[in-house]
């Protein structure tokens, strides 16, 4: 005989200022199989556990229903209680009557007898449960690393130092990521390529990486602990095993673009190695650009090649990887050139965005580390910033902060002013973000000492005329209107989410917000984590992020890869299908119908008859409890733990007599 | 083709040529203009500066006007009026104003009647018969700074109109006509508008800051698609000059009075007797006698 307890939430007063919770208790407890009913103000709390605990040995009960929040926020709670106390954790429901009730409706009497009909419900669910145990599936000690930037590094050199091996994949020909492009970094000014690449190589050259650059993900399936991922590695047309590096197909090849690394402010040849620290250190042939891929002559490379390692011939080959967790660190874009067309990008040549003013500030940039007009290569005397290009503007769809304006562009101005002394720079802001350790400091340093003039107001527009370059805007602290002629204008372009990001996360089943950077499961409790489980985020294909918070979720990643896969099998909910072997006809059509591919076929012994039959089984490692093979199964023999047909028929059972009385009226 | 003509006040008396020359053009392409009967005017500034149903009401009165006509949408000259039409049909998307404007109306309108400036109806013929079969009169010579202007383009997701900051449809039109197009940097930027009113000053500088740099940047006139901004451009040009201190003397036409020009009629059935700078200079360039 059933004994179940019903406890009702006050939820402080989110649920009791619309649900009479007194009347609830009373009604639960005129239900057939319940043995107690009573109301707390706060259940989840010590005192409000104990009570449960308590009368789970008093009154001897054999079922709980809690009736309070969604089963997403204290379901977990109330199931560890239940198993302190030696109960199956799976005789415990929840009956959601804050999100699903008193959160959304404000009739009290109305919303307190939907409660009593959720209790009602949840009461005949839970008296058809049975006890189930947690299924435990082996670990593939092995993460995947999407991205090579200064996320995906750290990430994967911290998971290697826990002794697990790592395969990073990156888009690009090189690992380095949009880091390697920056001169010096605030707030300390020192060098980015100093302090990267050691770490580029650190991570190339571990005995535990394996490292796919200029490859791309195409396939990922299985579950947390077990991911079996397809990699695509595109054809690089040069053979990187016989490829010595020699650069001499760089030096002749004839065909010239320009390049991605330097933003356009420099020419890259066909046949390219991104940039002189890239690693691997050896070219791949942009077929966009090859002439002998574009007009089927050339072969200048080929000819050239003393070590034969040219192959026109080579193909796309997908690489198949099995992991037990992976690190996403796709990292961010900027936003294109059109946007602003009021601001002349991509129009006037001396109008840059922050990126192209980096490669100009580096000395292994297009320019030596000189700063200069791009239309005639004179060095600027006036230098106009602007920050929130896009950043913060509704009306461009990006109402969003980039975070790392405010930062660079104070950067950009005192390393303007220290190479060129006698010049002026102006910085156009709507707030200053300095908030970060050394940060309000540095911004100071910046008007202080290096003198640079900061307005505050936003630039309507930007024109050439001769030669100069007019900025247009508003200085709102004076209340004037200004018009400053300059030799040069940088853009402090808002940062978006990656290119693809949407259709990545779309293959890796995460979430991702309207601007394509990818949903954190918890944005203060669980940032580093997706709602997929074994599946993690790193840096700014998360939201925009400078390199100190970049790096801290990057090891914050790490330490969850290491935390998952430091146990040999890991434990999942027992909420999945499972086949009465004695009723299947092995048709399977839930083989067919199953998106995670959980059926498998086996050899079934009748333990009656003793005759041998091949039957469906469901693998409880793969199957993520979503109940689409049950409807397909023309014997019945497929039923969900947890969700049986004899559960859910109760539930609806249970309402029966509302449903008449709604019918009545 | 037929659509339902809505003039608008300024085409009736200040801006009469932008009337006779669209009418002229409009013939010439074989538009049928039915003049919507009884119409009244848009609201303009004074409406939606001091009452916003009043603002929607009296363009949505046109559209219901609009409807019984029984055309392709509506054909509008002036950008200002353009621009209050579209207003309205995209506040009737808002049910509370739908329902405010039914009320005043006392019919629903669903905010669905299409609304086109006649730059758009030139730029879809051309997008389905070469215009340039039409142009009988040479102006390779004429150097011409097409002036848009803020109520075409702004705000895009109710006009929906162009690029708003480098609009091309103008430019495209000047080129099918053979004349040579002024790259300049104010195409958008506003005139100053019905600021001539009680600030003048302000109309001058920002006016005059167009003119200076179309005339800079090599044009021989300029051509606009409102009629405030050719009075802006135009009848306080003088003004201009002294308060900049310079001569200016560049034409300014309306765009149907340049294609007019181009397919061969004569100044006078384009009404180009009517401008305060006088085009005439430009008109002996391309071969005509004044």
């Amino acid at each position: 005989m059933a004994r179940i307890g019903v406890f009702v939430c006050w939820c402080g007063s989110n649920i009791a200022s619309t649900v009479d919770v007194k009347a609830v208790a009373k009604a639960a407890a005129s239900f057939p199989g319940v043995a107690h009913a009573t109301d707390y103000k706060y259940m989840c709390s010590d005192p409000g556990q104990n009570l449960i605990r308590e009368t789970i040995e008093s009154e001897h009960l054999t079922g709980l229903v809690v009736a309070a929040c969604s089963p997403r926020m204290h379901e977990p709670t109330f199931r560890r209680l239940a198993l302190e106390t030696g109960m199956n954790p799976y005789l415990v429901e929840m009956a959601n009557i804050r999100e699903h009730c008193s959160w959304v409706h404000e009739d009290k009497g109305e919303a307190t007898a939907k409660a009593i009909e959720t209790v009602r419900m949840l009461v005949e669910k839970v008296k058809r449960n049975s006890p189930l145990e947690e299924i435990r599936v082996p670990v593939t000690k092995k993460a995947l690393v999407i991205g090579g930037g200064v996320a995906g590094i750290q990430a994967g050199l911290d998971i290697v130092t826990a002794g697990i091996p790592v395969i990073m994949v990156e888009r690009s020909p090189s690992i380095g990521g949009h880091m390697a492009q920056l001169d010096e970094t605030f707030p300390t000014l020192d060098c980015s390529q100093c302090i990267l690449t050691p770490k580029m190589v650190e991570l190339s050259q571990h005995r535990l990486v394996t490292l796919h650059t200029f490859s791309e993900i195409d396939e990922v399936s299985g579950f947390v602990g077990n991911f079996k991922v397809k990699i695509r590695k595109k054809a690089r047309t040069v053979d990187h095993d016989k490829c010595t590096g020699c650069g001499i197909c760089m030096e002749k090849c004839p065909a010239k673009v320009s390049s991605e690394f330097d933003r356009g402010l420099s020419d890259r040849k066909a046949i390219y190695v991104p940039f002189p620290q890239a690693i691997p250190n050896k070219p791949v042939i942009d077929r966009s650009s090859c002439i002998w891929f574009t007009k089927g002559r050339c072969g200048v490379c080929k000819k050239l090649c003393p070590a034969e390692a040219i192959d026109f011939e080579e193909k796309d080959v997908i690489v198949e990887e099995q992991v037990g967790a992976i690190v996403v660190a796709t990292g961010y874009d900027l936003i294109d050139r059109g946007l602003y067309g009021e601001y002349g990008h991509g129009k006037i040549k001396d109008v840059i965005d922050g990126l192209q003013f980096e490669r100009m500030l580096s000395a292994s940039g297009p320019t030596g580390g000189k700063i200069v007009r791009p239309s005639d290569g004179a060095t600027p005397k006036t230098v106009v910033f602007v920050q929130c290009v896009g950043s913060r503007d509704d009306s461009k769809g990006i109402p969003y902060c980039s975070r790392i304006c405010c930062m660079y562009t104070a950067k950009h101005a005192m390393l303007y002013k220290h190479r060129v002394k006698d010049g002026k720079a102006y910085i156009f802001y709507i707030d200053v973000r300095a908030g970060g350790k050394g940060y309000e400091e540095f911004v100071k340093r910046a008007v202080d000492e290096d003198r640079v003039v900061y307005l505050r107001g936003r630039v309507s527009r930007i024109f050439e005329k001769n030669g100069t370059v007019f900025v247009k805007g508003s200085d709102t602290l004076s209340g004037q209107q200004v018009e400053i002629r300059a030799d040069l204008v940088v853009l402090a372009t808002a940062v978006t989410s990656s290119h693809g990001s949407r259709e990545l996360a779309q293959r890796l089943r995460i979430g991702f917000d309207q601007y394509g950077f990818f949903t954190e499961a918890h944005p203060k409790l669980r940032p580093v984590e997706t709602t997929t489980p074994g599946i993690y985020l790193a840096g700014a294909c998360q939201a925009p992020k400078d390199i100190p918070d970049t790096v801290s979720q990057a090891s914050a990643a790490a330490s969850k890869v290491i935390g998952l896969l430091s146990s040999d099998e890991l434990i999942r909910e027992p909420l999945v299908a499972r086949v009465d072997e004695k009723v299947c006809i092995a048709c399977f059509m839930c083989e067919s119908t199953c998106p995670y591919g959980a059926i498998e076929h086996v050899t079934w012994k009748d333990p009656e008859t003793r005759k041998e039959k091949e039957v469906a089984r469901v693998n409880p490692g793969i199957c993520e409890g979503c109940g689409a093979c049950l409807p397909v199964c023309r014997p019945k023999a497929l039923d969900l733990m947890g969700f049986s047909d004899e559960q859910i028929y109760g539930e609806i059972n249970a309402l029966s007599d509302l449903v008449k009385v709604i019918h009545d009226e | 083709m037929k659509y339902a003509f809505y003039p608008g006040c300024s085409l009736e008396s200040s801006a009469s040529e932008y009337r006779i020359s669209t009418e002229a053009i409009a013939s010439a392409l074989d538009i049928e203009l039915v003049e919507i009967p009884n119409w009244i005017c848009c609201g303009s500034t004074p409406a939606h500066m001091s009452h916003e149903l009043l603002s929607l009401t009296l363009p949505a009165y046109n559209l219901v006007l609009a409807m019984n006509v029984g055309t392709e949408g509506v054909a509008v000259s002036c950008a200002s009026c353009y621009n209050r039409l579209k207003q309205a049909n995209h506040a009737m998307q808002d049910p509370i104003k739908r329902g405010k404007v039914a009320e005043a109306l006392g019919e629903i309108y669903d905010g669905t009647v299409p609304v086109k400036h006649m730059l758009e109806i030139v730029s879809e013929i051309g997008a389905k018969r070469n215009l340039k079969d039409l142009v009988r009169v040479d102006l390779s010579d004429i150097k011409v700074a097409p002036y848009y202007g803020c109520l075409l383009v702004r705000p895009p997701d109710v006009t929906n109109f162009d690029d708003p900051e480098d609009p091309q449809i103008m430019d495209r039109l000047v080129e099918v006509l053979g004349a040579q197009v002024v790259k300049y940097n104010f195409k958008v930027e506003c005139c100053g508008a019905a600021l001539a009113f009680p600030q003048v000053e302000i109309v001058k500088k920002l006016s005059g800051q167009i003119l200076l740099d179309a005339k800079e940047s090599g044009a021989d006139i300029v051509i606009v698609a409102c009629p405030l901004c050719h009075s802006n451009l135009d009848l306080r040009q003088r003004d201009i000059e002294k308060y900049l201190g310079i001569d200016l003397e560049i034409p300014v036409l309306y765009f149907t009075q340049l294609m007019g020009l181009a397919f061969g009629l004569s100044p006078r059935e384009l009404g180009l007797e009517k401008h305060l700078i006088s085009p005439d200079s430009v008109l002996k360039r391309i071969g005509i006698k004044v």
